[in-house]
């Protein structure tokens, strides 16, 4: 088991030091940062009325995590592969002894990685927060830690669709519509229109699978094991599926 | 050291190699030469487990490409045609990825890169990203790349294509140097370099073996005396031979 363990893991830890050393070899990470954190001011701020709201909390913040994801992450998860289809460094890559899921993971971990700086460095909202008022900290450690699992929901069908398409544009396109497919699902517009076409039912099933839905216990600061499997589960079921796409290759 | 078992491989309806199959011991280079379309590279990359073979097999050092992929692929080094390689390391960064990679010990890391470094002579561009390196460098550093870990097989598609004849020197130079210990695979389509870098070679057309034996004996076959009259008289045989 360990054995197995070790041969399909292997290339995790040299795959993920490569793509996130390529993520800041490049601009890439600093301006996906730069405008991830100015977007996420932006919205809090002006959109959401931080301070109009009166309370010392950051609902204002988090309301826009997975609006603001489905756009962001699929941006910073299309290169992934198909960078490497691109370059043809996929020939080499291949070539290697190494196991598939290493490769997958690692390459997510890279990219879940520069998106976890990200939330790292909203920190400036929880500590304004704390010096208008007194929140609740634990609950937003919660939600923080519940949005970057949502994060890697985002970044792993942005992951598999780079590996599915081959080019970085389609992937883009195609993981900001399953993206938003995924968010708008529990926006209560979609679902009374679910709610009228398909009966109560089915609109709750559709809800489920929603990330807004998910997220939403987590904002009130009500760690709910339910949404944590949800998007580990979402996240490995992308993941299966980016590996499958990727190994495609070997087919020709 | 390498076997090579009638490997086939179809893309759709166009059969792009129809049973291959030769053996390689070590000490041989061994050149494998065919028109463009031929199945060279498709070949290559069967054998470096890149590409799954419809029907047939490859042992690297007794390994099957097919039931052992990962062992079979440790024994063997690959630069892939055109050398594709990561524009935004520099060469060390790269070999340190292939390093890690390739599973070679922390401690042994450092002098395998540096190793590696010395032999193709990349180590004036060792600052450089790999991107502004130009494609002489390139191919030396996906060189590098390939002998790292020191393997018993080296498979080598076009690994001097493109470059000028000073860089054409040094890499046959490597490829002699490192000969008398391993197998070695060379696809290529210059001619003229076959005396000079190979032992023995292979000619394919159409995805089959037309001709194998020594470049000499290739050369006989020719009405001239010369390789390129038989690889002209060899590839243009199994084209009427395909009407």
């Amino acid at each position: 088991m360990k054995e197995f363990l070790r041969q399909q893991m292997g290339g995790f830890g040299a795959t993920y030091r490569r793509e996130l050393g390529a993520y800041f070899a490049t601009p890439m990470a600093y301006v996906f940062l730069a405008v991830f954190l100015l977007a996420l001011g932006v919205f809090t701020w002006e959109a959401g009325n931080f301070f109009g709201a009166g309370s010392a909390d950051l609902s204002t913040f988090f309301v826009w995590h997975p609006w603001l994801y489905m756009i962001f992450l699929p941006a910073l998860a299309m290169r992934l592969w198909a960078d490497e289809q691109g370059a043809g460094t996929d020939e080499l890559l291949l070539s290697l002894p190494l196991g598939m899921p290493g490769l997958v993971l690692g390459k997510l971990c890279a990219a879940w990685t520069v998106a976890g700086v990200g939330l790292l460095l909203t920190f400036p909202m929880w500590i304004t927060v704390n010096y208008l008022g007194g929140p609740d900290n634990t609950a937003i450690a919660l939600t923080y830690l519940v949005s970057f699992l949502m994060a890697g929901a985002y970044l792993s069908v942005g992951s598999a669709i780079s590996a599915l398409t081959g080019s970085q544009v389609t992937a883009f396109v195609i993981s900001v519509l399953i993206a938003f497919a995924f968010t708008a699902a529990g926006w209560p517009l979609v679902l009374s229109t679910v709610k009228a076409v398909f009966g109560t039912g089915f609109a709750d099933l559709v809800a489920q699978f929603s990330f807004l839905t998910q997220f939403e216990g987590a904002q009130r600061g009500v760690l709910e094991l339910r949404s944590v499997m949800f998007f580990l589960g979402f996240t490995a079921f992308w993941s299966i599926l980016n590996g499958l796409w990727a190994a495609r290759q070997r087919l020709g | 050291m390498l076997d090579i078992r009638s490997l086939e491989k179809s893309f759709g309806a166009k059969r792009a190699v129809q049973g291959v199959s030769f053996t390689l011991e070590k000490g041989t280079v061994l050149g494998f030469l065919g028109p463009n379309g031929a199945g060279k590279s498709t070949t290559m990359r069967m054998i470096a487990g890149v590409l799954e073979p419809d029907a047939g097999d490859a042992l690297i050092n007794g390994k099957s490409i097919v039931s052992h992929r990962r062992q079979a692929q440790a024994a063997l080094g690959y630069l892939p045609e055109g050398a594709p390689l990561y524009d935004d390391m520099t060469p060390p960064e790269f070999l340190n990825f292939m390093a890690a990679a390739r599973k070679i010990e922390r401690s042994k890391r450092k002098d395998a890169v540096e190793r590696a470094i010395a032999d193709a002579r990349i180590t004036t561009v060792a600052g450089q990203r790999i991107g502004s390196l130009s494609k002489g460098y390139r191919r030396r550093v996906g060189l590098a790349g390939a002998i790292l870990h020191d393997p018993p097989v080296l498979l080598l598609d076009e690994p001097t294509d493109g470059l000028d004849p000073n860089q054409k020197r040094a890499v046959r130079a490597l490829i002699a140097r490192m000969a008398p210990t391993k197998a070695i695979l060379i696809s290529t389509h210059t001619l003229t370099e076959v005396p000079a870098m190979c032992t023995r070679a292979i000619v394919v057309d159409r995805g089959i073996i037309v001709a194998d034996g020594t470049p000499e004996e290739l050369a006989k076959k020719s009405d001239d005396g010369s390789l390129e009259g038989a690889f002209m008289r060899l590839t243009d045989q199994a084209e009427a031979n395909a009407r």
